[in-house]
């Protein structure tokens, strides 16, 4: 597959999260924490340093809870199938709320840069689309992620998106690494000050 | 009937997940969970989330919590091995997590590939910052899911239940 017209995927998580409103969004471990970082680091963003494989579970759960807030799982082609099995579970619940978008540079980019099994041509969208996903896309192009961005509010999913972006690794754009304020800031500020007492 | 019986312990169990206000019910089927499954699945403050694997339900469980709801994760043994590095989540952002696990590979156990995950299920727990609670009798259950799930959700711990096959009956391929 040519990766030549592959996009940058700073541009397009910013993109993503412009005008973020209601969003609540999980972001996966390794390089999509960190492009979620470089657009804001935001308490209600909740970066994931470990427990490879469960961003789309957390979001799940996150949809669940709170069906009234659009959430956004932003995670790598690596982390999602890991966790492969939880496109099946989200789509036996099929929340309308949840939108699923894998950065896909087609690599494991935190150890070196080896293929994943999308290189091979494993196709996620099609994963997703045959798990029940109401929505399910392949994009390739910014007008293709700027099309994306009101539908991620839109509440119309579960929408699942693979977006095909460039295999390079742009500066780091930590988050804070201590699991406690991530979790603690995120439910302050979905929740306010009663999350504390709960 | 014997006193053993007559003791509805997942009935028991099923009170003290509702006394709780647990919400997300995640689960692994096992035979010994069915009848709590049945119970759970009914009550419509309840949302059945069923899983591929018992890794899945740790990161619904962290979810719900950072939404401000409650979940439970229901398991046998043999699933405890599938968690343990998802658990590492757990215990570096202090989530509660309760978790409550049907026994196999020990008291009148049939199949040998059920023990050694089945034996080494609570000390692997252990080995993962997991409070770990056993309950093998029928009359104490619903206590020590009661006492499990406010260590959870106000102490904020990671706490594992343990139904041994004693209380839930070694499985049998009747011949």
């Amino acid at each position: 597959m040519s990766r030549a017209n592959a996009l940058d995927r700073r541009a397009v998580v910013r993109t993503l999260l412009q005008e973020r409103g209601e969003l609540l969004v999980v972001a996966g471990l390794g390089a999509p924490a960190w492009d979620a970082t470089a657009a804001g680091d935001h308490p209600l963003t909740f970066p994931l340093w470990g427990a490879m494989g469960s961003a789309a579970m957390i979001g799940l759960g996150l949809a669940i809870a709170q069906p009234a807030r659009p959430v956004l799982v932003l995670t790598g082609d690596g982390e999602q199938l890991m966790g492969l099995g939880s496109l099946a579970t989200i789509g036996v619940q099929r929340p309308s709320n949840l939108a699923v978008v894998v950065l896909d540079n087609e690599h494991y980019g935190e150890t070196g840069m080896q293929p994943t099994a999308t290189a091979a041509g494993i196709d996620l969208a099609a994963v997703a689309a045959a798990c029940g996903f109401a929505q399910s896309e392949t994009i390739r192009d910014m007008a293709g992620v700027e099309a994306l961005r009101p539908q991620l509010q839109a509440r119309q999913g579960p929408l699942f998106a693979e977006i095909k972006i460039a295999a390079n690794s742009p500066p780091l754009a930590l988050p804070p690494r201590d699991g406690g304020l991530l979790k603690i800031r995120f439910r302050a500020a979905l929740l306010g000050p009663a999350a504390a007492l709960a | 009937m014997s006193a053993r019986e007559a003791i509805d312990w997942p009935a028991d169990i099923h009170a003290a997940l509702q006394a709780a206000t647990v919400r997300q019910i995640a689960y692994v089927p096992d035979a010994g969970h069915a009848r709590l499954i049945k119970l759970c699945a009914a009550d419509p403050a309840m949302r059945m989330v069923p899983l591929t694997t018992e890794e899945e339900g740790i990161g619904l469980a962290a979810g719900a919590w950072l939404g401000g709801e409650r979940a439970v994760l229901l398991m046998q043994s043999s699933g405890v091995g599938n968690c343990i590095n998802t658990l590492g989540m757990v215990e570096a952002c202090r989530f509660p997590l309760l978790m409550l696990v049907t026994m196999r590979g020990e008291f009148g156990e049939f199949n040998p590939w059920q023990v050694p995950m089945g034996r080494a299920a609570p000390a692997v727990l252990e080995a993962a910052q997991v409070a770990v609670h056993r309950a093998s009798e029928a009359s104490a259950v619903g206590a020590i899911v009661a006492g499990a799930a406010r260590l959870a959700f106000s102490g904020y711990q990671a706490v594992a239940v343990l139904l041994s096959q004693q209380l839930i009956g070694a499985k049998s391929f009747a011949k």
